[in-house]
């Protein structure tokens, strides 16, 4: 069971050979086990787990009978990372301000996933209120790499990639603001997709920065992916950023041939970078050229404004999240200090002490940028660089199908590496944030390994709404190379 | 030195949705704390506004009755502070971008008309409520009222008396209750006004630096609070001082303004435009068919009264106030300018097929039954105009009693009250027999208690004979007092004249 993809699981659930219930407990019994070593979760409740299990196995019994079906994804479990609300679940994001909240509501994407007959396996760890690029920012401290547990496992969405990457679970969802899910994906070892802004609700995800959250999955194949975002696709009406677009399948495209695909690599990712380490540019290479063995070509696209999307995006997002996360203020649900004086006193310290150094250091940067009189300097100038940004992919899409490149300069760096440095930190998104800056999709998959045998991320960017042309691509590079079936050496059954 | 006062007022009405403006939860005013709070509301982790299509529709509906520009595109932006009856720390609000900019408000102060210019009006939520009694030392918050829907209305400063602002903030409460838009009930704080005051030497064209007096929710505290500012500002002035520029109170037990905070104190809202709600976009054709769904509106009706009925613009503008009493007075005009066998053929409303020139002779005394009778009998029990207890038939009914000298205006009072307060569904005949309210014009019975009058009351014919045409009035009013007001007055004129002449 270790190495099924979500399709073999979902075959072997339909075909009652195992049910959801063994499949639930074999997981369970990775996460209580390996899932401690890496502290992949926040939160494992076996009895909901369970119970959802045996509501799957009910479900998979009564299935072919009197109009009763089944999905592909029926009885699956999924590990969900911590950002998304799930009713009865503690629901932390990452931080001390929401240690003892219970979510008395389920996000959208938790209702699709649900409707879909997944089992919800547990909430991962990550970092706090998704800001970070290694979860070492978590309170519930680093999640580790399963390739070497002295290393990060990228973030924010690190839990779930790591328990992807050990096989403690099959499936995990993510967020990614700037980079969230395809980072920690490519320093993991795993595949994961951020759509389009707007096609996963935002409905119950807690917020960090609103115009650039989106919620994606993970799996180990590009086809696992597709048959996620079948199903956590779709319009919500609570969320006024969700797009009402008629559904589609995403795994449709996956068997289609790639000859005549154009590729895009822009000058800035590859001539321009000094930042990149040698043996990521020797993996991502490699990978070009198995996609023009496979029929695609390479057309030179370029990025011109690409150089500010870190800056942009570190004016941005602190701006949204200053504001995004004045909720959590001590009076009505969350974590509020023991001891103070008045109100402004109990606000104080709350915050002081309910959130951490980065988050505390974002909501500063925000608050400082949105403020009176700097307001036009920063948020309104780096509104502008967005959309020539967003300009920049746009024009590039008319020459390309995708933009292949890589998906992190380097790979996974020691826990603690890039703790005292927030720049460094931030930079190691430098490739990722352009995408969420400008709306597009993006995904990582694994294409190599460093001298150290630490996994090497593939980005794909996809024009908007080419989810299915980006997992077409992928999936026909997957079935020609098996870096995404590799084993970290540490993960047993 | 004479001074000139300089007002600008910002309204908040309450619309009048359902539900709330960014969440589905209902907006009636007295549930006990917090069980009309949604997720939303509460702003639990997670949670998103969807803005209320309804909100959008009466704010669209407001600017066209002010003449004003819709915008086709407007912007919802958070203003960031910190309250505990604030639950997301940002209130969601228009700034930049409102849905409805420059429209116009006429008013008419005695019986001069001036135009007041709104500068904007736009959409925002409500905050909740922080309670600060009965929690020993500590604070209850009620989130019932969090996420309600308010239009704000901002005048330009053209308001230049106390009267001027009652009159524009009044024209503004018949409005939005008019295009039913906001209750207007100014008890539960569904409309109320900040008022910005400053004063300068008459002739000059500098405004003065002004000051903001909060929340004021009663014509009379607008009024009473903007003379008070003025006269502080003024004698500050001539003190040799100047004003501070800040935000203040209206305390109504005291009648004055108290300073609440200064410019240098005020916050930095840190106003973005709301990344969780897109553009508000507008299309033509909803306009058109909101402007196609407006009724006609009360300075549109009050001039027609004025032109059409010869009504003074007062009387006018007074039975426009409210769109229950200006249709009350509609009806009520069309059935006394015609006969009962004609009614149910009548147009609904009159207004749209009306015999003006038939229903002109009568307008004057309809409107001052309205005004005087009706509106003191409505006064009285403190009603709000909603409540009328008689029927346009039944006032028309009575007005035809009148004219046809069934009874007198006085006796006619009289069953107007019997309608109102004990028989509101009764018939007006019926009350008349019962209580012999017939007017009597038998002149031969008139003429007998005449005699006796006469007979009983010698002085007042003597000093009436001596040239005192007052005791000719006390002998009529003796004669009306015999009959219990029903003799016809006429008649008791002619009588008494003839024989004291005679």
């Amino acid at each position: 069971m270790l190495n099924f993809t979500i399709r073999q699981l979902g075959a072997e659930l339909a075909a009652r050979r195992v049910s959801s219930v063994e499949v639930a407990q074999y997981f369970l019994a990775r996460a209580n086990t390996l899932g401690k070593t890496l502290n992949a979760f926040i939160t494992l409740d076996e009895e909901k787990t369970l119970a959802r299990a045996r509501a799957a196995d009910a479900m998979l019994a009564r299935a072919g009978k009197d109009g009763n079906e089944a999905g592909p994804l029926t009885g699956v479990p999924i590990a969900h990372k911590d950002i998304f609300c799930a009713k009865g679940w503690r629901t932390t994001c990452g931080s001390q301000m929401l240690d003892n909240f219970i979510a008395p509501y389920d996000a959208h994407v938790i209702e699709r996933f649900d409707a879909a007959g997944m089992v919800p396996l547990g909430k991962t760890n990550m970092d706090e209120f998704a800001m970070g690029s290694s979860n070492e920012t978590s309170f519930y401290g680093p999640v580790r790499n399963p390739w070497n547990t002295e290393t990060v496992p990228g973030g924010s969405s690190g839990g779930s990639a790591a328990a992807v990457a050990a096989r403690i679970a099959p499936a995990a969802t993510g967020t990614d603001t700037g980079g969230s899910i395809r980072q920690p994906a490519a320093l993991s070892g795993v595949c994961g997709l951020k759509p389009t802004y707007g096609v996963c609700s935002r409905y119950g995800m807690i917020a960090f920065a609103s115009s650039l959250d989106q919620a994606g999955p993970f799996a180990r194949s590009a086809e696992d992916l597709a048959l996620l975002l079948n199903a956590m696709a779709g319009f919500d009406a609570r969320d006024s950023t969700s797009l009402e677009r008629a559904p589609e399948d995403y795994a449709r495209d996956l068997d289609k041939s790639i000859a005549g695909l154009r590729i895009g690599l822009p000058k800035e990712f590859f001539a321009d970078a000094g930042g990149v380490a040698p043996d990521v540019a020797r993996a991502v290479e490699a990978a070009i050229a198995e996609f023009r063995r496979l029929g695609a070509t390479v057309v030179e696209v370029s990025l011109p404004n690409m150089h500010l999307s870190v800056p942009v995006y570190y004016v941005l997002a602190p701006a949204e999240a200053s504001s995004n996360l004045s909720r959590f203020d001590g009076v009505r649900y969350g974590y509020r200090a023991p001891e103070y004086s008045d109100l402004l006193d109990m606000y104080k310290k709350t915050r002081a002490q309910g959130f951490g150094a980065e988050v505390r250091r974002r909501i500063l940067i925000g608050t400082y940028v949105l403020s009176h009189g700097y307001y036009d300097a920063y948020y309104l100038q780096a509104q502008k660089l967005r959309r020539l940004i967003a300009n920049d992919f746009i024009e590039a899409f008319k020459q390309c199908d995708v933009i292949l490149g890589p998906t992190s300069p380097t790979t996974a760096f020691r826990i603690g590496e890039k703790s005292a440095d927030p720049v460094q930190m931030y930079l190691s998104d430098i490739y990722t944030i352009a995408v969420n800056l400008a709306g597009l999709p993006g995904m990582s998959i694994p294409c190599g390994f460093d001298g150290r045998g630490l996994p090497v991320g593939l980005q794909i960017i996809g024009d908007y709404f080419a989810e299915s042309r980006m997992l077409n691509a992928a999936h026909q590079y997957q079935q020609a190379t098996d870096w995404h079936t590799r084993v970290p050496p540490e993960v047993k059954a | 030195m004479k001074w000139e006062i300089v007002i600008g007022l910002e309204t908040h009405a309450q619309l009048s949705t359902a539900s709330k403006i960014f969440s589905g939860a209902a907006t009636a005013f007295g549930a006990a704390p917090n069980t009309q709070a949604s997720a939303v509301d509460i702003a639990l982790p997670g949670v998103l506004p969807v803005l209320n299509k309804g909100a959008v529709e009466r704010a669209i509906r407001f600017g066209l009755a002010v003449n004003a520009t819709i915008n086709r595109r407007s912007v919802f932006a958070r203003k960031n502070y910190f309250y505990p009856d604030l639950p997301k720390g940002y209130q969601i609000s228009q700034y930049e971008l409102p849905v409805v900019e420059k429209g116009t408000l006429n008013i008419v102060v005695g019986d001069t008309e001036k135009t007041i210019r709104i500068a904007r009006a736009h959409l925002e939520e409500d905050a909740g409520k922080s309670l600060h009694e009965d929690f020993h030392g500590m604070s209850g918050i009620d989130l019932n009222r969090a996420g309600t829907p308010l239009l704000e209305i901002v005048s330009e400063p053209d308001m230049r008396s106390a009267a001027e602002a009652v009159a524009y903030a009044k024209a503004l409460h018949t409005l939005v209750r008019w295009i039913g838009i906001c209750d207007g009930n100014m008890q539960e704080g569904s409309f109320r006004c900040d008022a910005n005051v400053s004063v300068r030497p008459q002739g000059s064209d500098k405004f003065g630096t002004r000051c903001e007096i909060k929340n004021l929710n009663s014509f009379r505290f607008l009024e009473q609070a903007i003379e008070f500012e003025a006269k502080r500002q003024i004698e500050l002035i001539e003190d040799g001082g100047a004003v501070v520029q800040e935000t203040r109170l209206y305390d109504p037990d005291k009648g004055e303004t108290r300073a609440m905070r200064s410019k240098e104190d005020a916050m930095d809202y840190r106003y973005f435009p709301d990344p969780d709600l897109p553009p508000l976009e507008v299309s033509k054709q909803w306009i058109d068919k909101i402007k196609c769904d407006l009724p006609e509106l009360p300075q549109v009706m009050a001039n027609r009264f004025h032109l059409d009925y010869g009504l003074t613009k007062y009387e006018a503008t007074t039975l426009t106030r409210d769109g229950v009493m200006a249709d009350f007075f509609e009806y009520a005009l069309a059935f006394v300018s015609t006969q009962p066998a004609e009614w149910p053929k009548l147009p609904k409303p009159p207004s749209r097929g009306i015999n003006i020139a038939k229903a002109k002779p009568d307008a004057k005394l309809v409107a001052n039954w309205i005004l005087g009778e009706v509106a003191s009998l409505l006064n009285k029990e403190d009603a709000s105009t909603a409540e009328f207890r008689i029927t346009p038939h039944q006032l028309a009914e009575l007005m035809h009693r009148i004219k046809g000298g069934t009874v007198s205006a006085k006796i006619a009072k009289e069953i107007l009250r019997i309608l109102w307060n004990e028989n509101p569904e009764g018939d007006i005949d019926f009350i008349i027999e019962e209580h012999g309210f017939r007017q009597i014009s038998d002149s031969g019975a008139i003429e007998k208690i005449v005699d006796q009058v006469l007979a009983a009351n010698p002085r007042s014919v003597e000093e009436f004979r001596a040239g005192k045409e007052k005791a000719f009035n006390a002998l009529v009013g003796q004669v009306m007092k015999a009959t219990q007001g029903k003799a016809n007055p006429a008649q008791v004129n002619e009588l008494l004249r003839k024989k004291l002449g005679g």
